[in-house]
């Protein structure tokens, strides 16, 4: 099969996947969902990284570095600041 | 294949269920901070076994981004306040979307200039284009999203004249160029002029949309931002980019849905900018004279102390004045009085999804004193008192009763039902949707005006002499 063909399944596939998971979590985790995928979606960090580590050094290098900067604020600062709201996520002590 | 890049196929796969398993598991409040916990690790093996990858060099560049990143990332979401919040998502957004146009744009490079290989593939070249373009779109409108959010820029609508039909002209022209790249593949300019397309129309999409329109931009843009990163999974080949991506890209669409239909409003409505007008809002019930009551906390106290259910409506004018804690205090005296303190939340409070949640959280409250507008819509009639904190739209009945509200049809909370409603506003202003609300004229209503903080703080420290 070409190659191209298999991508767009997978892309189709995944989207499927993703409106599952989704659609089950209830409105008061909306903004971590929203964080915390947003730090997924920093997974460019990894052509990121093979753009600034390829050899002869050139454009796509310099063009590599800005994206590994703006791809690793995303993911990093993704995780941590759902976390942080995460953490303040309680239940309430007195009831079973 | 050999077997490193087996290996390297094999981690990308475990990234790839690490992430699905992150989302599932922030399904739920008490799974979610692992979830978040699994996420992370399948992107960490993920970075990890990239700078194994035989084709990485040299390691200086990646140490100095990695680390430059990292501290930026760090420093934000620590120092960030909670009220900000939809700001903080909306400038991530961007980061991403600007990754993905960066490497995308590296990419095209590498084949155009590196022997290593000459010819552009089609498909990767297309891939390319749509990276670029999606990916300077999310870029420079989460950066004009933030600008609004943080008040840098007019949160109002901003229209300027035919900007239906100039950003239509940019969007075919940008589907034409991609083409026509196809055609003149070595010409670095073409792509060039793709990304400033792209950033153009970004911060023209985004720019005539109103503040309190924000939660349908910054969930639209976040579908865009793994949209951008699917799209550089094609550009590189990449499954675990595809996947990871489309997860986010559907992320974003349904959180979008959720918001338009909380405000009975099509995707197309919001993106046109601001609410349908053309009934104009003076017509509307305004004629009618209002009989305003209002109250000051001693009066307000009183009503509080007398009730044995309440009902607290928290809007953007909580986060504005940072009254969460405020609010939390209020709640706390009153079910020390032994009265029942529930929060209801409308899907368009505040200025992204689920934003008072999360202040209520920082204030701790717990989340099963939350609930959605269906769940807790039938209980307001047998509700003694409800209190609503700097929201306006998403109370008032014209959306149910008066077919000439540019509201009409937009799912409100029943506040009007309840014994009592005392409204905290800081004036008696109109809400997002320019209309006078008509829930304030109501027999039942009362209306106790002050800052939330203030107001809510007075009326704590007099429930305490009862």
């Amino acid at each position: 099969m070409d190659s191209i063909l298999m991508l767009i399944i997978i892309f189709v596939l995944a989207v499927f996947v993703g409106v599952e998971l989704i659609t089950k979590v209830p409105p008061t985790l909306h903004t971590p969902l929203m964080s915390g995928s947003n730090a997924i979606s920093g997974i460019t960090i990894v052509g990121a990284l093979l753009s600034a580590g390829s050899d002869n050094f050139n454009l796509s290098n310099i063009l590599g570095l800005i994206a590994i900067i703006f791809a690793t604020i995303n993911v990093v600062g993704g995780y941590l600041v759902t976390d942080r709201m995460l953490k303040m996520f309680k239940k309430d002590k007195g009831e079973k | 294949m050999n077997i490193v890049e087996i290996i390297t196929n094999i981690a990308y796969l475990v990234a790839s269920v690490l992430f699905i398993y992150g989302i599932k598991y922030l399904g739920s409040p008490r799974t979610a901070r692992t979830g978040n916990f699994i996420s992370a690790t399948g992107m960490f093996i993920a970075v990890v076994v990239t700078l194994l990858s035989k084709s990485i060099i040299s390691y200086e560049l990646i140490v100095i981004g990695i680390v430059i990143g990292s501290l930026i990332g760090t420093i934000m979401s620590v120092k960030v306040k909670m009220t900000s919040m939809p700001q903080m998502v909306g400038a991530l957004n961007g980061f991403g979307g600007g990754a993905s146009v960066l490497v995308a744009f590296s990419e095209y490079y590498r084949y155009i200039f590196d022997e290593k290989h000459q010819s552009l593939p089609v498909d990767i070249n297309i891939a390319i284009g749509l990276s670029i373009i999606v990916g300077a779109v999310t870029f420079s409108g989460s950066f004009i999203a933030f600008g609004k959010l943080q008040e840098l820029i007019s949160g109002k609508v901003i229209k300027f004249p035919l900007q239906n039909a100039v950003n239509l002209i940019l969007i075919v022209g940008v589907v034409a160029l991609t083409v026509y790249t196809l055609f003149d593949v070595q010409n670095v300019w073409l792509y060039v002029v793709m990304i400033a397309v792209g950033l153009v129309l970004g911060v023209l999409v985004v720019l005539p949309i109103g503040g309190a329109d924000m939660p349908v931009v910054i969930s639209l843009l976040n579908s865009y931002s793994g949209i951008a990163a699917a799209m550089t999974g094609f550009v590189l080949q990449n499954v675990m980019l595809i996947i990871a991506g489309a997860l986010v890209g559907a992320s974003g669409i349904i959180l979008t849905n959720i918001m338009c239909k909380g405000m009975n409003r099509s995707l197309m409505n919001v993106l046109l900018g601001g609410w349908d007008n053309t009934g104009g809002s003076d017509e509307t019930g305004t004629s009618k004279r209002m009989d305003v009551k209002s109250v000051e906390f001693e009066e307000a106290a009183m009503i509080f102390d007398s009730a044995s259910s309440v009902i607290i409506v928290p809007g953007y004018g909580m986060a504005v004045a940072q009254a969460q804690h405020a609010v939390r205090d209020l709640a706390n005296i009153l079910e020390k009085k032994g009265i029942q303190v529930r929060f209801a939340i409308h899907p368009v409070a505040g200025r992204m999804p689920g934003h008072m949640n999360v202040l209520l959280a920082e204030a701790n409250v717990p989340y099963d004193k939350l609930f959605a507008l269906e769940e807790i819509n039938d209980d307001f009639s047998n509700t003694d008192v409800v209190l609503v904190i700097g929201a306006n739209d998403v109370v008032n009945p014209a959306a149910k009763t008066n077919p000439q509200s540019p509201i009409f049809g937009m799912p409100v909370l029943n506040v009007e039902q309840a014994k009592t409603v005392i409204i905290n506003k800081r004036s008696m202003a109109t809400g997002y949707a320019g209309i006078e609300n008509e829930l304030f004229g109501y027999p039942n209503a009362l209306m106790y005006f002050g800052d939330a903080k203030d107001a809510l703080t007075k009326l704590t420290n007099e429930l305490k002499n009862y």
